[in-house]
C-alpha cells in the first residue's frame, strides 16, 4: 500500500552543520518564510490539545495561520497534560549551582541512556529559558522564594535544582496557560476549535497529509477536514498497557493511523515505568495513581531487610531495613532516574521483600525528613500528594510511609521526526509526547512538559513556515476521492464493530492485552515472553474481532465505541511493540532485556549494534512491518556506560 | 477487604431531546474501589445484560482534569469535602447504602446523555476576557517580574480551579459566580494580569450573564461543594473588580471617549 518494498525509508535527520551550540540559530535564519499576509490563507490542523498542542494552535493562529484544533475531551483545558504533578526543567542556573545549557543537554542524553539526538537534545535544552519566561508572562503561578524569585526543586537524574514548579499541579497551570492562549485566539476567530471531535484517519494526496477524518462523538457523524498541514500533539500510548498513570482517553490511534497512511513510527517498545505510582488495590481497578518524583527529594525508599515480613513498618528498626537505592547508588540515592529506581524496586519485590497486599510494594518513608524540617515544611511542598494518597488509601503518610510501586507512565516512542519535527509523511508533523524525538530510551522528570511546550511555542511555529513556503500545493478541498474513501473506511470500522455483537465488553478485552505486555513486554522482557507474546496478540486481536461487544448506535454519543475503536488499534499496535522489543538485542534506559545485564544487574547496552533510532515502516495488511535505521552519531558526547553510582 | 451492596438509582437519558428516568440498578463494590470504578462495574453487568453503559464524562480519574462531575445523593460529587468523584472512595459508603445519581443540572449545562452534560459555556466565558494578551515570543525573562510569594499562593488557590461545574450544579441559582471569580483572581491577584484587569472582568461577567446561568444571592453552596475549596472571597473580589471596571468605563465613556 505505501511505497513500494525495495525503496528504503527516508530518515534524514535535517540535523544542520556547524557547532552544537550555533545549529538551532543558524537553522532558524535559514528557514523559509510564509510572508504574514499570506499566512491566512494557509489551513493548520492541530490534533491535540494538551500542552503540546494548544501551545502550538496559540502560537501558529498568533502568527497568522488560519488553525483549526481537535480534542477529544469536552474542552481543551482537559487534556492529559493537565496531569502532571511534579515540574519543568529549564536550565536558568537562577540557583546558582552551575547548571547550564550544556548541562541539561549532557544530563538529557545520559538519562535517555544514548539514545537520542544530540542537534535535538541541544536545542530542547537551549530553549528551555525561554518557556518559563513566557509561562510566567501568561500569569502562571510558579512557586516563588520570599523575595519573589521563582523557586526550584531537583529532580531525579539530576545533581542541580533546576525544575520550576506551581505547587503538585505544574502541568495544571501550565496547560491552562497555554488553553487561555488558545481562547484568546479562538475568541479572535483565529482557532476553530472542535472539542468532543476524534480523528479517525490521516488523508494524505499526493504524497502529502492533507487533512484528517473525525467522528464528532456527540452526534456521531463522520466528517473531514482538510489543510496544508496536520499537526499531530496527540500524547503517549501507555494505555496499550490497560493500568497506567495515563488519563482514560490516552491512546496510540491517531498515531496509529497515520503510521498506516506511511509516517514512521520510531522505538515503540521504548515505555517509561515510573517508580513511585500507588500500588494495585485490586481487579477492578481501572488506572493507577502517580505520586510525583519530587517526593523523592524527601522521601527515603525501603523494603525491610528479610522477606516475608510482615510487621508493621514503624515496627521493623533502622538496622532491619534496606534502603536500597542509598545502598545501590550512594551518588544519587533516593534520585537514581526512574528505569533505575523502577527496576530496584521491582527486584526487591521479586526477592520477597515487597510490601502491602501481594507484596508488590515499596515503603517511601518521610520520618526522617518530618524529624528534620518539621511536618509543616513537608506540607508546604507536598500537600496536595499527601491528601491524594490518603483520599486513595485511607492512610496518613505523615504518620505511616507510602506504598509504592512502578507502573506505566509514559512513552518515549512515538511518531518519527526529522529536525523540523515533520515525519516521513511531508506536512504531517508530529509534537509533545507523540513524537519520539528527545528523551532516548529513558526520559528524565520533569523534561515532558518542557519538551512539549519547546515544540509548540518555540519550535514548530518556525519549521512548519519552511515547509509551507518551500511547497507548492495542489487545490484540494474535502471533495477529494481520498476524503470520501477515508470516511467510507472509518464508517465500515464502525459498522463492523457495532454488528460483532459477540459476549465479551471492550474492557475485559483491553485489560487482557494489558496484562499480557505488562508480563512480557514491561519493565523485564526476554525473548522467550516476547515470543509468547507475539504469537497471543495475533490470537487475542482474533478474539476481539469475533467477540466484542459493543452496544448502541454509530450516530449518538457512545463511550463503548469509542473505547472499541482504541483498543482495537491497541491490540495491532502491541505487536508492534513487542517486535521492537525483541529485535533490540540490548538493554538501554527503559528497554531492559534479561539477557543482557551486567553482573551487578545493570543495562548492558550494545552501542555498535544498537546506536540507533528503529524506524517501523508499515506495508500493508498481513505484511509484516519493516525495521528501518537511523544511525545515531555522537559527536560532542562520549557514549559512557551510565552510571549513577 | 469488606464488600457492600449497594443499590443505585441513575438517571437514565438516551439523548438531550429524550425524556430521562431513573432506573434502579444493584451493585456490589468493594471498600477500595473508587467511585467510577464502581460505576464501572455497573456498566460491565450492563453490558453482560445487553443493556447501554451508563455515559459518564472522565479522563484522569485524579481530581484534576475536571470531567467528570455528578450529583451523588443530592451533592456534586458526593459526600466527602474536597473530592472528586473520581477520587470519592467506596469507604464513604457502607453496606445497604441507596445512592441516587444524577447529572449536573443547570440549564447552563444541557445533559447530553445520561450524566453527560454540555459545559462549554466555562470556555466561553474564558474566550472573553480569562487570559493575559501575552504573544509567544515576547516575554521578558521570568525573574524580571517579581511575585511576592504570598501573592503567588493566593494566586494559585484561585488557579487550582478545574472547570468540573460542581459549583453551578451546587447553587440554587445555577450560577457561574464562583467559576468566573476564580479565574478574574487568579490573574488580579498577579503583576501580569493588572493592564487588562479591568477589560477581562467586564468582559467574563457579562458572558456569563448571557450564558444563562443565574444570579449569586450568597448561599456560599458552591465553596462547600467545590472539590478544589476555592473560596468564595474570590466573589467579593471579582465584585469590587467589577465594580470600579463599570465606574471607570462610565467615566470614560461620558470623558467622550471613542465607544466601538
Ligand atoms: C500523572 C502524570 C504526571 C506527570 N508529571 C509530569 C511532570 O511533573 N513533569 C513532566 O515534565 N512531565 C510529566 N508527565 C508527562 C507529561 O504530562 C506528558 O508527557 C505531557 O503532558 C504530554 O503532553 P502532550 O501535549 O504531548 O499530550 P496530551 O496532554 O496527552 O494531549 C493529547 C491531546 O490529544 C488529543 N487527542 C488524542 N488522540 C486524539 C484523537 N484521536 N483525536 C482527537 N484528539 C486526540 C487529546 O484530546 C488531548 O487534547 C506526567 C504524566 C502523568 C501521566
Ligand atoms: S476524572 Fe478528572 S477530575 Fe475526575
Amino acid at each position: 500500500m505505501t511505497g513500494a518494498p525495495d525503496v528504503p525509508m527516508q530518515l534524514d535527520d535535517r540535523i544542520p552543520d556547524g557547532p552544537l551550540a550555533e545549529k538551532w540559530d543558524r537553522h532558524r535564519s535559514a528557514l523559509r518564510l510564509v510572508s504574514p499576509a499570506n499566512k491566512r490563507k494557509y489551513h493548520v490542523i492541530v490534533v491535540g490539545s494538551g500542552l503540546a498542542g494548544a501551545s502550538a494552535a496559540a502560537s501558529l493562529a498568533e502568527l497568522g495561520y488560519n488553525v483549526s484544533c481537535f480534542c477529544f475531551q469536552d474542552s481543551p483545558r482537559r487534556a492529559h497534560s493537565i496531569a502532571a504533578q511534579g515540574g519543568i526543567n529549564a536550565a536558568k542556573n537562577y540557583q546558582n549551582d552551575g547548571d547550564s545549557v550544556e548541562r541539561l543537554f549532557r544530563d538529557t542524553i545520559k538519562g535517555g541512556d544514548f539514545r537520542s539526538r544530540e542537534g535535538n537534545v541541544y536545542r530542547l535544552s537551549q530553549v528551555s529559558a525561554d518557556i518559563i519566561d513566557q509561562c510566567v508572562a501568561q500569569g502562571v503561578p510558579f512557586a516563588r522564594e520570599y523575595g519573589g524569585l521563582l523557586a526550584n526543586r531537583s529532580f531525579g537524574g539530576a545533581q542541580v535544582s533546576r525544575t520550576f514548579y506551581a505547587r503538585g499541579q505544574t502541568g495544571q497551570q501550565l496547560l491552562i496557560g497555554a488553553y487561555q492562549a488558545l481562547e484568546r485566539q479562538i475568541a479572535r476567530g483565529a482557532v476553530q476549535m472542535y472539542t468532543r471531535h476524534e480523528m479517525l484517519d490521516l488523508v494524505v494526496i499526493d504524497g502529502r497529509a492533507r487533512g484528517i477524518v473525525v467522528r464528532d462523538m456527540v452526534t456521531g457523524a463522520i466528517e473531514s477536514h482538510a489543510g496544508h498541514d496536520v499537526v499531530l500533539a496527540t500524547g503517549g500510548y501507555g494505555n496499550v498497557f490497560y493500568l497506567s498513570t495515563n488519563a482514560k482517553g490516552c491512546n496510540v490511534t491517531a498515531a496509529f493511523r497515520a503510521w498506516k497512511r506511511g509516517a514512521g513510527f520510531a522505538n515503540p517498545s521504548f515505555t517509561q515505568i515510573h517508580p513511585t505510582c500507588i500500588p494495585v488495590s485490586g481487579e477492578y481497578q481501572s488506572k493507577l495513581t502517580l505520586m510525583s518524583e519530587s517526593l523523592r527529594n524527601d522521601g527515603r525508599v525501603w523494603v525491610p531487610l528479610k522477606q516475608d515480613d510482615t510487621r508493621l513498618p514503624r515496627d521493623i528498626p533502622d538496622a532491619e531495613r534496606d534502603y536500597f537505592l542509598e545502598r545501590k547508588y550512594p551518588s544519587f540515592g533516593n534520585l537514581a532516574p526512574r528505569d533505575i529506581a523502577s527496576r530496584a524496586a521491582k527486584e526487591a519485590c521479586d526477592e520477597g521483600r515487597g510490601v502491602g497486599r501481594g507484596g508488590l510494594g515499596v515503603y517511601l518513608d518521610f520520618a526522617t525528613a518530618i524529624s528534620r524540617l518539621g511536618e509543616d515544611v513537608i506540607r508546604e511542598r507536598y500537600a496536595n500528594l499527601f491528601e491524594m494518597y490518603e483520599r486513595i488509601t485511607g492512610e496518613n503518610p505523615y504518620q505511616t510511609p507510602m506504598r509504592i510501586y512502578p507502573a506505566v507512565h509514559y512513552t518515549m516512542g512515538g511518531t518519527w521526526v526529522d529536525y523540523n519535527l515533520m515525519s516521513t509523511l511531508p506536512g504531517l508533523h508530529v509534537i509533545g509526547e507523540a513524537n519520539f524525538s528527545d528523551h532516548g530510551a529513558n526520559r528524565l522528570g520533569a523534561s515532558a512538559l518542557m519538551q512539549g511546550l519547546a515544540d509548540g511555542y518555540f519550535v514548530l511555529p518556525y519549521t512548519i513556515g519552511d515547509y509551507i513556503a518551500g511547497t507548492k500545493f495542489a487545490e484540494v478541498d474535502t471533495s477529494h476521492s481520498a476524503f470520501a474513501e477515508a470516511e467510507q473506511q472509518v464508517r465500515d470500522r464502525t459498522a463492523r464493530l457495532l454488528a460483532i455483537n459477540g459476549s465479551r465488553s471492550v474492557d475485559s478485552f483491553h485489560k487482557e492485552l494489558g496484562k499480557l505486555m505488562w508480563d512480557h513486554c514491561g519493565m523485564a522482557r526476554s525473548r522467550e515472553g516476547l515470543e509468547l507474546a507475539l504469537r497471543r496478540i495475533p490470537e487475542l486481536r482474533a478474539e476481539f474481532w469475533a467477540d466484542v461487544r459493543v452496544l448502541g448506535s454509530a450516530d449518538t454519543l457512545n463511550q463503548s465505541l469509542e473505547k472499541a475503536g482504541r483498543v482495537a488499534d491497541f491490540m495491532e499496535f502491541a505487536e508492534l511493540m513487542c517486535r521492537d522489543a525483541l529485535e533490540r538485542e540490548e538493554s538501554c534506559g527503559g528497554h531492559f532485556r534479561v539477557e543482557y545485564q551486567t553482573p551487578d544487574g545493570e543495562a548492558l547496552r550494545n552501542d555498535d549494534e544498537f546506536a540507533h533510532v528503529a524506524v517501523w515502516e508499515y506495508r500493508g495488511e498481513g505484511v509484516p512491518a519493516k525495521r528501518n535505521v537511523e544511525q545515531l552519531e555522537f559527536e560532542f558526547v562520549q557514549l559512557a556506560t551510565r552510571s549513577y553510582k | 477487604m469488606s464488600t457492600m451492596r449497594l443499590t443505585l438509582k441513575v438517571w437514565r437519558q438516551a439523548s438531550p431531546e429524550a425524556k430521562g428516568e431513573f432506573r434502579t440498578y444493584p451493585v456490589e463494590a468493594d471498600e477500595h474501589m473508587s467511585f467510577l470504578e464502581m460505576l464501572d462495574v455497573v456498566n460491565e453487568g450492563l453490558i453482560a445484560a445487553g443493556e447501554e453503559p451508563i455515559a459518564f464524562d472522565h479522563d484522569c480519574r485524579e481530581g484534576i482534569c475536571g470531567s467528570c462531575g455528578m450529583m451523588i445523593n443530592g451533592k456534586a460529587h458526593g459526600p466527602r469535602a474536597a473530592t472528586t468523584a473520581c477520587q470519592l472512595h467506596m469507604r464513604s459508603f457502607k453496606d445497604g447504602d441507596h445512592i441516587l445519581i444524577e447529572p449536573f443540572r443547570a440549564s447552563a449545562f444541557p445533559v447530553i446523555r445520561d450524566l453527560v452534560v454540555d459545559r462549554s459555556s466555562f470556555d466561553r466565558i474564558i474566550q472573553a476576557g480569562g487570559y493575559v494578551s501575552v504573544g509567544t515570543g515576547a516575554a521578558p525573562d521570568g525573574n524580571a517580574i517579581l511575585v511576592p510569594k504570598e501573592m503567588a499562593e493566593r494566586a494559585m488557590d484561585a488557579a487550582q480551579c478545574i472547570g468540573c461545574g460542581a459549583c453551578v450544579a451546587a447553587c440554587p441559582n445555577a450560577s457561574a459566580m464562583l467559576f468566573t471569580a476564580a479565574k478574574v483572581s487568579h490573574l488580579a491577584m498577579l503583576p501580569q494580569g493588572q493592564p487588562e484587569r479591568h477589560r477581562r472582568v467586564l468582559g467574563m461577567v457579562e458572558q456569563m450573564d448571557s450564558e444563562g446561568f443565574g444570579g449569586c444571592t450568597n448561599f456560599a453552596e458552591c465553596e462547600a461543594a467545590c472539590p478544589k475549596q476555592i473560596s468564595i472571597e474570590n466573589i467579593a473580589r471579582m465584585n469590587r473588580d467589577f465594580l470600579k471596571a463599570s465606574l471607570r468605563e462610565r467615566e470614560e465613556t461620558g470623558a467622550g471617549a471613542v465607544s466601538n
